[in-house]
């Protein structure tokens, strides 16, 4: 194969795995989008703070991997019902914008919260996932891509398959898909508004998780690890507010036409473009779809 | 009881049709502007002006103006911050370009560039809605920022990338630069700012403002109704951005006096804006000045608790402050979603009985 060629194939390959990295984040907002109509503007700090709670936890107390994983769910689950209780359900039939930026709100205290707690510096996250790159694609396929990005990508297929298990098959799962449908049908037939809420803010307390581990394996946990929320806007706009499938598809586009334009676009206009260009990606799709590729279709009345 | 509009009879159209037609709220607002132009400037002192008061009047007026395109026209935008740039950048281009110009015409045009921007990024909204357009707004700022850094000809070819206001004066009196007196940029802000802020309560109550506030109502109702939607979005686009843009203006040239794109207009920018608008009070003009008020005295005042009373550490009293905003806001929000402004609408109303219940 030429040069080219295997090149062009090599980035769209770290652009599809980008793409893996940016849908995990996507996932936690398309959740709680779904489900209670809020804007989670707090997800890129969730996962910080999950992230900045797994090494303080292994760190600190010098706890093996898999018990600190554990913990942190945990904790990942105490800070979802403390939302509910102290926030959400305050907020119940408010504007979508008050909840907006509630969410804003809310990351600030989470990042202040972390900050205290773990303190503010760079720190390395360790959890045994494998580093470099991927030694038989690069021997035999001249391929460089790197096994943390492997690892990120299985990850994510199974965290979507799990997510698809559980909420096709199971009864909580079934609840949450009601309430996502129609908050008050839900109600009426008996589902309780709130712990659906605290079990829907938990499971994107735990794909924040995931998000965060993955991020913060790759370039150490620190604050700039909040902002990849900011990545994740434009992908969740590109595949819709309220579906999964949308998130990951998403993701892989921005992250494909990302790298692919950085590589092929970016010098002719200098460079550095990775910061606007997958917003600039997602609004053309919009100016198509309002409504995003796979979002539900918006219809207005009078 | 001292807020009782019995016995003020109106007579006439004009009378009926004032703005402030309590006579109690104009002479009120008179109180505070002779005390804003009358007293503070004799008390004034470089930190008053460079800490809290031009602060306040530069972030007012970016919110007079943002809260003119959310508030009233409900459109949320998360552009602030890079059209504060494109007005900064504008002034600064001006100001070098044609060092003689009065700074009252640079500021004006700094405002004019930023509507034309802001119709274009405005554009989509005519197809997006929600909070689709408002991650799509989002494209507008990171786009801006890149593109101030990017080209050296916004900067002049500045290798460090910052701009740095050079003097330039109204009427003769320097208002920018490092030789300026803290009560003449003070003055020229307040006039700015009053200014327009009687411009904007004046746009809202009128045929242009409550076309924004149907289309923020109901989009396709209004169209219906035959307000269209074209004019309508665009117009508070431009309206807004031109607010904004000359917020940027003052904010770059006169308050910070040099400003480098990512840090000074950066996305925490936008989100301070709309966090003004917010807790001010959507679709309020008063709701905008008390919520720059109280985004630009809070962390001053919680800074001064914390490190000089409490004698916190500096790091620490940062990480509380970021904790302590957040707590804040979503407790105003909680109590009260309508902002500070619908707080003083109940005051005025307790005002109005007391001292007796009903």
């Amino acid at each position: 194969m030429s040069q080219d060629l295997m090149f062009l194939i090599e980035t769209v390959i770290s652009g599809l795995m980008a793409g893996v990295m940016y849908s995990l984040v996507a996932l936690g907002f398309v959740l709680i989008f779904k489900a209670s109509g809020v804007f989670n503007f707090a997800q890129g700090v969730m996962c910080l703070f999950a992230a900045l709670t797994l090494v303080g936890l292994m760190e600190t107390f010098g706890l093996p991997g898999w018990a600190a994983v554990i913990l942190t769910i945990g904790v990942m689950a105490g800070v979802a019902w403390v939302i509910e209780w102290a926030v959400l359900r305050h907020l119940v039939n408010q504007d979508p914008i008050i909840l907006f930026m509630a969410t804003i709100g809310l990351a600030y205290v989470l990042e202040g919260v972390g900050d205290l707690v773990w303190g503010s510096d760079v720190k390395v996250l360790d959890l045994g996932i494998p580093q470099g790159a991927w030694d038989w694609g690069l021997d035999n396929l001249n391929l460089y891509v790197e096994k943390l990005e492997i690892v990120a990508a299985v990850t994510a297929g199974l965290l979507v398959t799990v997510l698809a298990i559980f909420f096709q098959k199971t009864r909580v799962g079934r609840a949450l898909r009601a309430v996502a449908d129609d908050h008050q049908a839900a109600l009426s037939v008996g589902i309780s508004l709130r712990s659906i809420w605290v079990i829907v803010w938990t499971v994107a307390g735990i794909v924040a998780l995931v998000a965060g581990v993955m991020w913060g394996s790759k370039s150490g946990v620190q604050f700039s690890l909040s902002l990849i929320a900011l990545k994740a806007l434009p992908v969740l706009i590109l595949g819709g507010f309220t579906s999964v499938p949308g998130a990951i598809i998403g993701g892989l586009i921005i992250g494909v036409g990302e790298k692919v334009a950085e590589v092929y676009v970016g010098p002719f206009v200098g460079g550095a473009i990775e910061n606007w260009f997958a917003y600039m990606l997602a609004l053309a799709f919009l100016l198509f779809r309002p409504q995003g590729l796979f979002g539900e279709k918006i219809i207005e009345r009078v | 009881m001292f807020y009782r509009e019995s016995g003020q009879f109106k007579t006439s159209y004009p009378a009926d049709q004032a703005i402030f037609p309590i006579a109690q709220d104009r002479w009120g607002l008179i109180a505070v502007l002779v005390v804003a132009y009358g007293v503070v400037p004799f008390l004034i002192d470089d930190y008053w002006s460079n800490a809290v008061l031009l602060p306040f009047l530069c972030y007012a007026m970016a919110a007079l103006g943002l809260n003119i395109l959310v508030g009233y026209c409900g459109q949320i935008s998360l552009g602030t911050g890079g059209f504060m740039a494109v007005g900064a950048y504008a002034a600064y281009k001006i100001m070098t370009t044609f060092p003689n110009l009065d700074f009252i015409p640079v500021v004006l045009a700094a405002g004019l560039i930023t509507a034309a921007v802001g119709v274009l990024f405005g554009l989509p909204s005519l197809r997006i809605k929600g909070f689709y357009l408002a991650v799509a707004t989002l494209a507008a700022q990171f786009f801006l920022v890149w593109v101030f850094n990017k080209f050296g000809w916004f900067n002049n070819y500045n290798a460090t990338g910052q701009i740095t206001a050079p003097p330039a004066s109204v009427f003769g009196i320097l208002v920018t630069g490092a030789h300026t007196h803290p009560a003449v940029t003070y003055l020229f802000c307040l006039s700015f700012v009053a200014l327009f802020a009687l411009v904007a309560k004046n746009l809202v109550r009128n045929r242009v403002g409550r076309s924004w506030m149907a289309i923020r109502d109901m989009d396709i109702a209004a169209e219906i109704i035959g307000v269209r939607p074209l004019t309508t979005k665009l117009s508070a686009f431009a309206v807004s951005s031109f607010y904004v843009g000359m917020a940027g203006a003052l904010y770059f040239a006169v308050w910070l006096g040099s400003a480098e794109p990512t840090e000074a207009f950066g996305i925490d920018q936008s989100f301070l804006v709309l966090f003004m608008v917010i807790i001010g009070g959507l679709g309020s003009i008063l709701g905008s000045f008390l919520g720059a008020a109280f985004i630009v005295l809070m962390p001053i005042l919680l800074k001064n608790v914390m490190v000089d009373s409490l004698g916190m550490a500096a790091v620490t009293a940062k990480h509380v402050e970021i904790l302590l905003m957040g707590l804040l806001i979503i407790f105003f929000l909680i109590v009260e979603p309508h902002g500070l402004a619908r707080l003083w609408q109940i005051l005025k109303e307790k005002l109005r009985l007391w001292p007796f219940p009903y």
